[in-house]
């Protein structure tokens, strides 16, 4: 048991309706409270859409599990109103070192770039994470369904229903839509008989979290072949608490619940550490891994996200990162086919994005896996002569594959993006997630992420704001958050329009603007269409495709 | 760029002995080695993705 942390025991609540008369109605069921239904429902809420979420347990994770948050995840998080608790509370961290055998054969740096409010990564173990989501989600007046487990899903034309099992009997939800987020062993993916495609991987690997006063320093360390695990791999990263993830690769033939009693665990660690220092286990586990996904993530009324709708390896922390991801897809656009803004096919973008989300995290994880684990006696001849190169030349380091961390996928040919008509460089294309920088704002300094998102905003450019700026106001009837982006301080105020001053002209670097460039960003942060000086019905265009409003 | 089979070598009798003296003394395994190492040092040599995947092509060709 983990002496650095008591795991909350949150209360089960009789629901009204098993008194009341066994059903209720809401416009959206999530079905799970991890960290992905969770972010799910702290998001509805913000939205003012009517949710019950709903999870078989009465408690967070057990064991650390996924540590490692990337930086789109903490901006998401951010816009969640709970990144603060969580990068506080977690350790930060960049710079990754790869070894073999016992020497070092190169390191990375994953940000290089200032000038962003989050770092790469922030390492903090899960149940810290879903304990700060619950929190958040309790300070905005909802709470989980504890004990309260989905054992049947059905639907129609208009309602899913789902029956949900209690310590006090049965009970029915009927939803406009449910979230399946009920993990990698999805009972609602069984229940529906969905199939669970891909491969698993034939090694296992031991996970153990550790009690300790370590002096590694913050970074992510991952050995090939090393003298103390000969012929396999160990990676070592740290979580907040002084407890330590240490991962060390066992192999096919090894026996799960053998490797997990502490007389095998503890002389693993020992032979690591290489001395006597004292340490505490806190948990143990012993994994193989999969990389497989559901054909499709929406299936009428029922909509998958996170580990449920697709698993990868952990070799890249892209299965919580791109959870987050998936409800950050997910969450506006269903808010605005309840709202009856958008037509329900708006709800297919969520499917295709998030589908080409997880082939490139499947394809990166299984990659990754791949080179940690050669399939064959020349894959590991290749692998081994890769290695022993990179230590003396530089181009061998980008063969190296300890995992390729999370980044989010850039969504080019989606159909809520227009295809750009005017010439720009960068990383800013339709499709991408906003990129962030320092911004003054309200007489203050700030993070343009922190200014954008959960509306469609649209980034004016100035010094001076487009004469088609007040027309456009008045037809969208405030849909649209309008921003001025300034150089510097100005007092040519035009009312609704916010006025945000691009302080250190990374703005207009990163998004590659001049004087009356512009960008329509959807809710989630993505981009979704830019041009040099558009005319309104360009704009108003734009924003029609972005709902997918446009007809197909 | 695409892959160029026509002769250019500059010292072709050369080259393949120091390939094969390259060998000298090496177990089958430390053999293997040596020529993964070398076709990695190449390929970064060469760089391009087109011109490596189409030598690849080649080279997997008469094995199939």
């Amino acid at each position: 048991m983990p002496s650095t942390y008591k795991a909350p025991e949150y209360p089960y609540v009789t629901p009204p309706e098993i008194a009341a008369g066994g059903v209720v109605r809401t416009q959206v069921a999530i079905v799970g409270a991890g960290p992905i239904g969770l972010a799910a429902a702290i998001d509805l809420a913000l939205q003012g859409i009517d949710f019950i979420i709903v999870d078989d347990n009465n408690t967070v994770s057990v064991g650390s599990r996924a540590i490692c948050y990337a930086k789109r995840a903490l901006e998401i998080l951010d816009r969640l109103g709970c990144g603060e608790p969580i990068c506080v509370r977690g350790i930060s961290w960049k710079v990754g070192k790869v070894f073999f055998h016992d020497k070092l054969a190169y390191q990375f740096d994953l940000l290089p770039e200032p000038g962003h409010k989050r770092p790469a990564f922030v390492n903090l173990q899960q149940y810290h994470l879903e304990e700060a989501l619950v929190d958040r989600l309790a300070a905005l007046g909802h709470a989980v369904r504890w004990r309260n487990k989905g054992i049947g899903i059905e639907q129609d034309a208009d309602t899913a229903r789902l029956t949900i099992e209690t310590p006090d009997g049965n009970y029915s939800i009927e939803a406009d839509y449910v979230i399946a987020a009920d993990g990698a062993r999805s009972a609602m993916r069984d229940l529906m008989g969905l199939e669970w495609k891909g491969q698993v991987f034939h090694d296992r690997f031991l996970i153990a979290d550790v009690h300790m006063q370590g002096e590694f320093p913050i970074e992510r360390w991952f050995w090939f072949d090393p003298p103390f695990h000969p012929g396999q791999s160990v990676l070592l990263h740290r979580q907040a608490d002084d407890v330590w993830r240490i991962d060390f690769q066992l192999g096919w033939g090894a026996d799960p619940e053998e490797e997990k009693k502490p007389e095998r665990v503890i002389p693993r660690i020992r032979a690591m550490l290489g001395d006597e220092r004292p340490f505490e286990l806190e948990w143990v586990s012993v994994y193989t891994f999969q990389c497989r996904r559901l054909d499709r993530f929406v299936h009428g009324r029922v909509i998958f996200a996170g580990d449920a709708a697709h698993q990868v390896s952990p070799f890249g922390a892209r299965g919580a990162n791109s959870g987050f991801q998936d409800t950050d897809n997910l969450c506006w656009k269903l808010a605005r086919v309840l709202r009856d803004q958008s037509p329900a096919s708006l709800l297919d973008s969520y499917d295709r994005e998030r589908v080409e989300a997880a082939e490139e995290n499947i394809l990166n994880s299984t990659r990754a896996t791949d080179f940690i684990t050669p399939k064959t006696p020349v894959s590991r001849t290749f692998r081994d002569a890769v290695l022993s190169l990179s230590q003396r030349h530089p181009f061998a380091r980008q063969l190296v594959n300890s995992g390729r961390l999370s980044m989010p996928t850039t969504h080019r040919g989606s159909a809520l993006s227009s295809l750009d008509r005017d010439v720009f460089a960068g990383a800013m294309v339709p499709g991408a997630p906003a990129a962030d920088a320092p911004v003054r704002v309200r007489g203050g300094s700030g993070w343009l992420l922190d200014e954008i998102g959960g509306h469609f905003d649209l980034l004016v450019f100035g010094p001076v704001a487009p004469p088609w700026l007040d027309e456009l106001q008045r037809s969208l009837g405030g849909e649209v958050r309008l921003t001025l982006i300034v150089a510097r301080p100005t007092d040519n105020a035009t009312a609704g329009v916010r006025v945000i001053e691009d302080v250190e002209g990374l703005m207009r670097q990163r998004y590659d603007s001049v004087a009356g460039t512009v960008y329509l960003l959807r809710p989630d942060q993505h981009v979704a269409a830019r041009w040099r000086a558009p005319r309104l019905v360009e704009v108003l265009e734009g924003l029609v495709r972005a709902q997918g409003r446009g007809g197909h | 760029m695409s892959l160029n089979t026509d002769p250019n070598f500059d010292r072709p009798d050369d080259f393949y002995q120091a390939l094969i003296d390259a060998h000298a003394g090496l177990t089958e395994a430390q053999s293997a080695a040596l020529n993964a190492r070398l076709i990695l040092l190449l390929a970064n040599q060469v760089g391009d993705f087109d011109t490596l995947r189409a030598a690849i092509a080649a080279a997997r060709e008469a094995l199939d």
